[in-house]
Formats: C-alpha cells, structure tokens, sequence
C-alpha cells in the first residue's frame, strides 16, 4: 500500500506553509483589526475548530468572501472556503432578521417591483434611511438599487417567438439585479446575442444563484435554490444550450461554490456555465463571429475587476474584449477590492470598513478620468456609483452602445 | 546572557524564598524565579531531575513543609516525560499484561481529572480489535480490565465509527475506556509552580556534578551551572534521585548500582487533530498501536527497541521507525496514509531491573522505590524510578513519604491527590456561566491561552501589543510570552516552547521563533544571545521534521531555511552550546 504520497486535508488546509501572502492581500485585514485576516481565520483556526468547535470565533463574520485570499496563495489552500465553511458549520446562532432580508433576493424583488414606484421613493427618504439604520442594522448611508416595475423574466416572455428562429442558442441565467432592478442589462445582452446570430432563452426556472444566502449563513435555503438552478441547467446543457450570465459573482457562486459549500454536484454542467464576455470574446477570437461598431462612437473608460472576476481569472476576457471596440480610450486601474461584497456592505457594523477598503479604488478611479467605469458585477457597481458619482456600466451595455446592430447582423448572416 | 539574571527586576525578586504565611494568590503574584540560588543554602531535601516525577516529588515535599531544592540539567520535562504519547492511560493497556500498572493507572486517572483539570481533556478511549486481530483477544482485555476496576464497556463497532469517525471502518469490535490526553508539559509546569507556592527553590540547567559526603552518609550535593560553568555546593538532608533513565548515572556517582533498560519509542505527530478520541489496537503491546488526540494535533506510537545505555543522550528517529509506525497506524486510522505529519520524535523508556533477580535482566513495569541505606548502606540518598507519567503523583507520594520517614517527621500526610494544581482550581459557576455567553466573542489567542494555562491565565496582559500574534499556528499571544517569561521559568525559547506550545504547530517555529526571540532577547537584555538561542531553536526544530521531510513538511522546512538562511543570514550564529540544545 502506497501511504504519504499526497498530504489530503479539508479544503486544503494543510498545504498552507504559513508564508502570510494571503493576509497582505486581505483588504479586510488592511483596514480593520479586529479581523485576523485569512491565515489566522482560516487555516490556522482550523486546527483548532477541530479540537473543539467552541474555538470558533465571531471575528469571522468580517470576512466578505473576496477570495483575494485564494488567488494569492501559491499552495492552493482555498482559504476563503475555509472561513465559510467555519461560519456555517460552527456559528450556530439564527441569522437576524435584516441579514434574512437582504439575503433574500428573490423575495424581496418580486415583492418590491408590483409597486417599484413607492418603493423606490420610500428607499431615498432620510426617515425611512435612518429607521433602517436604527431598527434594522442597515446602514443609512446606503443607496439602494432602484426596482423595476416589470421584470426581465415578464419582458422576455413577450419576446420568446423572436429568439425561436436562430440556429445558434444559449440559455441565460439573468439573476436578480436583472431580473428585478435592471432589465435594461439583459435587453441589452439580447441585443448583442441576437446581432451575432445567437438566440437567448430562459432557463425553466431560475432563482437567486445563493450567494447572499450564503453568505448570510441561510444554507438550507440556498441549496435548495442551488438545486433549482443547476437542475434547470442541466436541462438546458442537455437541450445544447451553453449557459450564459452577466453578472461574474452568479457565475462564480454556480461554477465553484456549490459543490464546495453548498454540497450541491455541479460537475457535469460546470464548464458549460459560463460569463457572456468570455463567450463573446471566444466566439470572436475563433473567428466565429465579428463585430461591427458604430462609426463615431468614441469614449473613455477604465474596467475594475470584481474579485470574484479576479478569482475566475477572466478579467483579461472583459477587458480585452472592450479594448477591441474601435472607439474606446482604455485606462487602465489596479484590482482592487471596492469593499460591498453584496450585502456586506449595507450592514451598519460593516459599513465604515467597506468604504475603507474601497478608498483607494476610489481614487484611482478618480484619477482616471473616464466618461465609465466598466465591471461585471453589479454590487461593484453600486458601491462605485455611489462612492464616486461615477455611472458604471456592464461591459455588455458598452457593447451594446456601441454596436452597429444592422451591420453585425449582415457580418453574421442573421436575417 | 539567557538567564534572568538582572533583566526582570519585580517585587518577587525580593521576596524570593518566604513562604508560610502568605496566602496562595498573593504567591501567585511573585512567581518569578532567578534561576540561582544564594549559596550558602541548606535543604531539607534536594530533588535530582525535574520531569514529572521530580516535580510532583518537590510539591509533595514542599506541600509537607520540608525546605526544598530542585535541580534540573536541562530545563522541566526535557526527557522521557516531554517525549511521550501524553495519554491520560485508563490503565487498560496494561490490564492483561500487568494488573498490578492497571490499578494505579484508573486510581491516578480520576485523581488527575480532579487536580490536573487544565491539564486534562477527557477524550474517552477506545479499543478496538482489526479483522486482523482476534477477538478472543478482546475477551481476555475486557476481563482483565474489570479486574483492575476500569469500566470496560464492549460497543457496537458501528457505535464506535459514531464516537470517533476517523476509526478504520473496518472493524470487528470496540470496547470503550476513560482514556484521555493529559499535556506534560503543563503537568510538570504545574507541579512545579505548586512546589515554588510552596517554598521551594528550583534551579535548571544546573547538573549534580557531585555528592558532598561524610562517612556513608551524602548531605548535599555539587552542582554545575550549564550557562556560567560555575560550581555551587549544597546541603541538605536527603537528596532524592529521580532522574529517570539518567537516574543509573546519579546511583553510581553515588557509589552504588542498578540495573536501568533503555527502551527507545517513537513517534509521529500529525499536523492537526485526526481523532477526537483515543484509538487503541485490542491486542497485546505492540507497535504503533495507540493514537492520542493532543491538544491540536493527533500523535500515533509507539515503537519499542532497546538501546544501549550510552546511546540515551542521542534520539534520532531512523526511517524504518518512520515506516513502522506509519504502516501499523493507518491501519487503525486510515487517514494518516495522507494528512500532513509535522515531525517525529523518540523518548526513552527508564525500565529499571528487579532488585530480586539477580541476573539484572528481569525488569520490573512498577513503581521503585529505593532506600539506599537499606540496599546499599548509603544514608541520605533516595531513588525514585519506573513507573508511568500516569502515576508520577503516586511515585512522588511514595518517595515523599520515604524522605519523612528518612527524617522522622510524622503526622505530614500526603495532599496531592486532593489539592488541585494551580491553574486547575475550579472556577465560581458564575463564570462558567458568562462564559458560554461570551466565548464566541472572545479570540482564538485567549481560549487557546486558557486552555494551556487554566485559571492562572487569568493574569495574561491584555492590549494592543499584548494580543498580538507570536506564534500563529499556536495562537500564542505578546501577553502570554511575557507571562510565561515572568511567571514559567523561561530561560530560552525551547522553555518556551514547552511553556507555551510556541513553536509546536504547522509551521514549527518558522514565523514565531523570530518574533519570540526578539521579546525574550529584550526582555533578558542582549539580542546577542538571543540570536544564538533562534539559531539552536530553529535546528531543533529540522530535527524533528528530517525524518518527515517530505510533502508540505519539506516545503515549510525550506520555506524556513529561506527565511531564517537565506534573507537574515542565521546561520552564523550557530554554534553548538550545551544546555540550550534540548
């Protein structure tokens, strides 16, 4: 019998070697230090959650599962799971009632979009700002996302008999900012796909990708939801159809959290699952598909990497594919933590801490001097809107506003 | 210089030495040691070697009333009783074997959850019986334990994979024990804070060079401090041997002989905790057939191969041990075929000769006590050997009882079994009450640190500096290295790292030994020292995992070399200094 050929530990824990890179890539532990950072919550707290799960700890809770943590290690040691892991498994008090709501995106959507219009107003109002502050722990300085008052889902049920004609399909995971918020984003996706001779589909159901259900520690309920999701991509892999989002933390959440965290087996639909810039970009660079793009346009923008894209590693694929659009001046910035991380960031408790982590990307944004900032995730979006005044735009929105839609057509041969 | 010798100047330096009269928590306050003593000094008793029979023989004394001395060559726990399994042995083990060891063993096991509670972490025991092995075996285990009084209880083997998921699923049956993991370290730490509450004096790193004699009778000895080369001469009434397996040196410079057996054992410690509850193999002694969960990490041994006795001041772990205890212990664990193994490390069994068997070769496995005016015609002159860590306490009653007898003090009974050790009194239920409230909250450094110190942790400084990090792995605070430099009788950062456990986790000293080396080079005023004191440190920490290197132990260990070799130039600092090498 061969024996200590391969060190095997949870999550890899063991393979840590102490060297602390993680630590210095922690924006968390750069700002605030009542967390020990990711080494010390991690794989070292990990040794002793083993011996007694009374070593768990509420510092934890800090941690806004950037994975920065885990790109940075040479060892693979997946840190970022560690720590959720931690947290699910050993913090056994009920998550609150404001943690529920926030987490509880789909819920929450459907209910707010029957009246968007209110809603809308009574979530600027100073009163209502410092109600939820004080009663509910959400911080008053916050701007929440506008609701919609027709969702993406009810808008493309209309358009379903145009997308039945094409030879090529993808199915689209839309995911709640779309869904309830944003339709515009996914109507912009539709635009593009089409001109390039895809057609775009609903899965049979789709619910909330689970991470701020995660995140927030409300496990039973994101798997199930997991379940859905992947069930229903399973059905559209098997009808031929790649799956497609926009937003890079669902496609991060369904590709790689799920079987880690949620234990929910996503390995034969996983490589099928896919961001819609990496699949543009690989269409393009096959030679699969070309672009045309309106004569004229010309504008300035950077693109800031989302952590979780940075845990992808496709970053490259986003901004490179906005680089091909003839008009566009790219500056370049640093990857950066912004400091929301979804609903971290509209907690009161976390709320000075996420603006201290997201200062310097702030400033280099500044610095930049762009008419966008370019990003694939929408919760970055907020915060840089919020904290710079700066409009933020997917980089398939900039695609879509700078594509010549008629022209792409006829380079595709779409009628 | 690595000593205290003017670098710590607090009250107790002053007060050094008063005993009755003042209260335990006031004592507790002025633990601080100069490791020297005033000569001319005269002792009731002068004990030689401070593992835990040394130590639980100096509290004993102390407790009694009698003025103590405890001498140590290298520094508390530096030989067999810091290189074990630190299994809190329900006696089963023994019971078929050696009824008598059994006994003693569950009569010292309940004591010890009793006065050693911080000490203590009551894992329960299993054992279990292989396809491999017979289950007539078990029959015969399970008889005999209940003839030694341990409660013996046979159990599903499915119930047993429910207790302690990282059993070999394959079993055939399963007995549970009260076995449990008792840390040595903090054992004879205790013992010998308890002895200083109690006036004694204790000296390390000085060596008994030699007896002063007069006639047939020894009334003190000389001693060699290891650091300054300086020899004292000390007085006393009795001194008393308990020098485990070196204890044959003392004898003959005592002018007498017994017979000791070296019997080296080694062992593996895996890089985190495996099992939660102890995993023996139900068959007679064998190798690697016990797995200790010890505080964060799991410890599988031992082997078992006779040494001569010249050899015993060189352990070195060869492959084969490695390979033996690796192939017998995944048997029993399977998980061990791949989790992380940090180092490995071998003791020496001080088996001692029957004194009623003339050849010298039949050893006895219990307690012996020698009078040797009685079997040699030496006055003043006591041995205490054999025995288990498990029964340390009971050696150090027997040997405390003789030195009274010795001295014709009556009406002195012994204390031990019912005083708890300090750290290990019990706490108001108040406070285990706010406490379940609050652990969450509180860090991992602070639960850590109370669970290697108990109440005395207590007195660990808190701030900003204080509850930074030394060692990482360990969770071992600012605030506890000055503690246990105050408090602990720390001289260099090994002491240290049997005081604290700084040093002993995945990275092995990699991160912490600097930041250790620096407080205590502050804090024992030259830098200089310390420097050589990280080097010696970190090679004694490669020791441990050479014969492990592979896998992610070798890249820490390079890792290490990097640091320490390549970025801070270590290496010349080292250089090879008795006494600060173990």
């Amino acid at each position: 019998m061969e024996y200590q050929v391969k060190n095997i530990s949870a999550n890899d824990f063991e393979q840590c070697i102490k060297c602390t890179i993680c630590t210095v890539y922690c924006p968390v532990a750069a700002v605030n230090t009542a967390y020990p950072g990711p080494k010390q919550a991690g794989p070292d707290g990990e040794r002793y959650r083993l011996k007694n799960p009374d070593f768990y700890n509420n510092a934890l809770k800090y941690c806004l599962n950037c994975k920065r943590c885990e790109v940075s290690c040479p060892n693979n040691v997946r840190i970022g799971d560690i720590i959720q892991t931690a947290r699910i498994r050993y913090d056994k008090s009920s998550p609150k009632l404001r943690d529920r709501l926030l987490a509880s995106t789909d819920f929450m959507g459907s209910c707010a979009t029957k009246m968007a219009p209110v809603v809308n107003l009574m979530l600027g109002l100073a009163p209502v700002k410092a109600t939820m502050h004080g009663v509910l722990g959400i911080d008053k300085h916050r701007t929440f996302p506008k609701y919609s008052g027709k969702t993406f889902e009810k808008w493309m049920r209309t358009k379903a008999p145009d997308q039945s004609g094409f030879k090529n399909n993808v199915a689209y995971f839309h995911g709640c900012y779309v869904n309830y918020n944003y339709p515009q984003l996914g109507k912009d996706l539709v635009t593009v796909l089409n001109a390039v001779g895809y057609g775009v589909h609903l899965l049979e159901k789709e619910r909330c990708c689970g991470v701020a259900k995660i995140s927030n520690r409300l496990i039973d309920s994101a798997k199930a939801d997991a379940e859905l999701n992947i069930a229903s991509i399973r059905k559209a892999v098997n009808q031929g159809m790649p799956v497609i989002g926009a937003s890079s933390t669902c496609i991060f959440t369904m590709r790689d959290e799920y079987p880690h965290l949620l234990g929910v087996d996503n390995a034969d639909v996983r490589d099928s699952i896919s961001l819609a810039t990496v699949f543009l970009y690989n269409l393009i660079d096959s030679g699969k598909i070309k672009l045309a793009f309106k004569p004229g346009f010309h504008t300035r923008v950077t693109y800031h990497t989302p952590c979780h894209m940075q845990k992808l590693g496709w970053g490259i694929y986003s901004s490179s594919l906005i680089r091909m659009i003839p008009g566009v001046e790219f500056e370049p910035i640093d990857s950066l933590c912004c400091g929301i991380a979804g609903t971290y960031g509209f907690k009161k408790e976390n709320y000075p801490y996420s603006q201290a982590i997201g200062k310097e990307l702030f400033d280099q944004i500044a610095r930049a001097g762009v008419d966008y900032v370019v990003t694939d995730c929408e919760t970055c979006k907020w915060q840089i809107e919020m904290s710079t005044g700066m409009r933020v735009l997917n980089p398939i929105s900039l695609l879509a506003m700078a594509l010549d839609v008629e022209a792409t057509k006829k380079l595709n041969n779409v009628h | 210089m690595l000593r205290n010798s003017g670098g710590i100047k607090t009250k107790a330096n002053r007060i050094r030495g008063s005993r009755l009269g003042i209260s335990c928590n006031e004592l507790k306050d002025h633990f601080v040691m100069t490791n020297s003593i005033k000569p001319p000094k005269r002792y009731d008793v002068v004990i030689i070697g401070a593992g835990a029979t040394g130590a639980g023989t100096a509290r004993d004394c102390a407790m009694r009333g009698l003025k103590v001395l405890l001498v140590e060559r290298l520094d508390f726990t530096a030989g067999a009783t810091g290189r074990n399994h630190g299994l809190l042995h329900s006696g089963a083990r023994y019971a078929v074997t050696d009824g008598e060891s059994a006994t003693e063993c569950i009569k010292e096991n309940m004591t010890l959850r009793r006065i050693a509670a911080h000490c203590v972490e009551e894992t329960g025991g299993l054992f279990v019986t292989l396809p491999e092995d017979s289950l007539e075996y078990q029959k015969t285990f399970v008889e005999s334990c209940q003839r030694a009084g341990i409660n013996a209880e046979v159990i599903d083997p499915a119930e047993a994979l429910r207790m302690e998921p990282a059993v070999n699923p394959d079993i055939i049956g399963a007995v549970k024990v009260p076995d449990g993991a008792v840390d040595p370290f903090r054992l004879t730490t205790a013992n010998a804070l308890a002895a200083r509450q109690n006036g004694a004096d204790i000296l390390t790193y000085h060596e008994v060079v030699d007896f002063i004699r007069s006639g047939n009778r020894i009334c003190g000895v000389v001693l060699r401090d290891h650091h300054t080369g300086e020899l004292t001469r000390v007085e006393c009434d009795i001194v008393v041997n308990a020098a485990g397996i070196w204890g044959q040196r003392i004898v003959e410079m005592a002018g007498a002989k017994i017979n000791m057996f070296p019997a080296k054992g080694a062992l593996l410690i895996f890089g985190h905790r495996v099992n939660n509850v102890v995993i023996n193999r139900c068959r007679k002694p064998a190798d690697a057939d016990i797995l200790v969960p010890g505080d964060t990490i799991s410890l599988i041994g031992t082997t078992s191969s006779r040494i001569p006795y010249d050899q015993i001041d060189n352990m070195t772990v060869t492959p084969e041990e490695v390979d033996v205890l690796l192939r017998e212990g995944i048997k029993i664990a399977p998980a061990l075929a791949y989790t992380r193994i940090l180092r490995a490390y071998a003791g020496v069994r001080p088996l001692i000769a029957s004194d009623d068997d003339p050849s010298g070769r039949s050893i006895s496995r219990g307690i012996v006590c020698l009078d040797h005016a009685v079997r040699d015609g030496i006055e003043g002159f006591v041995t205490i050997s054999g025995g288990k860590l498990m029964t340390y306490r009971l050696m150090a009653e027997w040997a405390a009882d003789m030195v009274c007898k010795k001295l014709g003090i009556e009406g002195k009974k012994c204390q031990t079994a019912e005083i708890p050790l300090p750290g290990s009194e019990s706490k108001e239920e108040g406070d285990a009450h706010s406490r379940k409230h609050h652990i969450i909250d509180m860090s991992t450094d602070q639960k850590a640190a109370e669970g290697r110190h108990g109440t005395l942790s207590s007195e660990i400084a808190t701030s900003d500096v204080d509850d930074a990090l030394v060692c990482e792995c360990e969770a071992v605070s600012v605030g506890e290295v000055n503690f246990a430099i105050d408090k602990l009788h720390v001289n260099n950062l090994i002491n240290l790292r049997r005081r604290t456990r700084m040093g002993m986790g995945t990275c092995q000293g990699g991160l912490c030994a600097c930041r250790a080396a620096s407080i205590l080079g502050d804090r024992l005023n030259c830098q200089q020292k310390a420097l050589y004191d990280l080097a010696s440190f970190v090679n004694e920490r490669w020791k441990g995992m050479k014969p492990v290197a592979w896998g992610q132990t070798l890249v820490e260990a390079q890792f290490t070399s990097w640091l320490y070799e390549g970025m801070c130039g270590l290496d010349r600092y080292q250089h090879n200094e008795q006494g600060n090498n173990q």
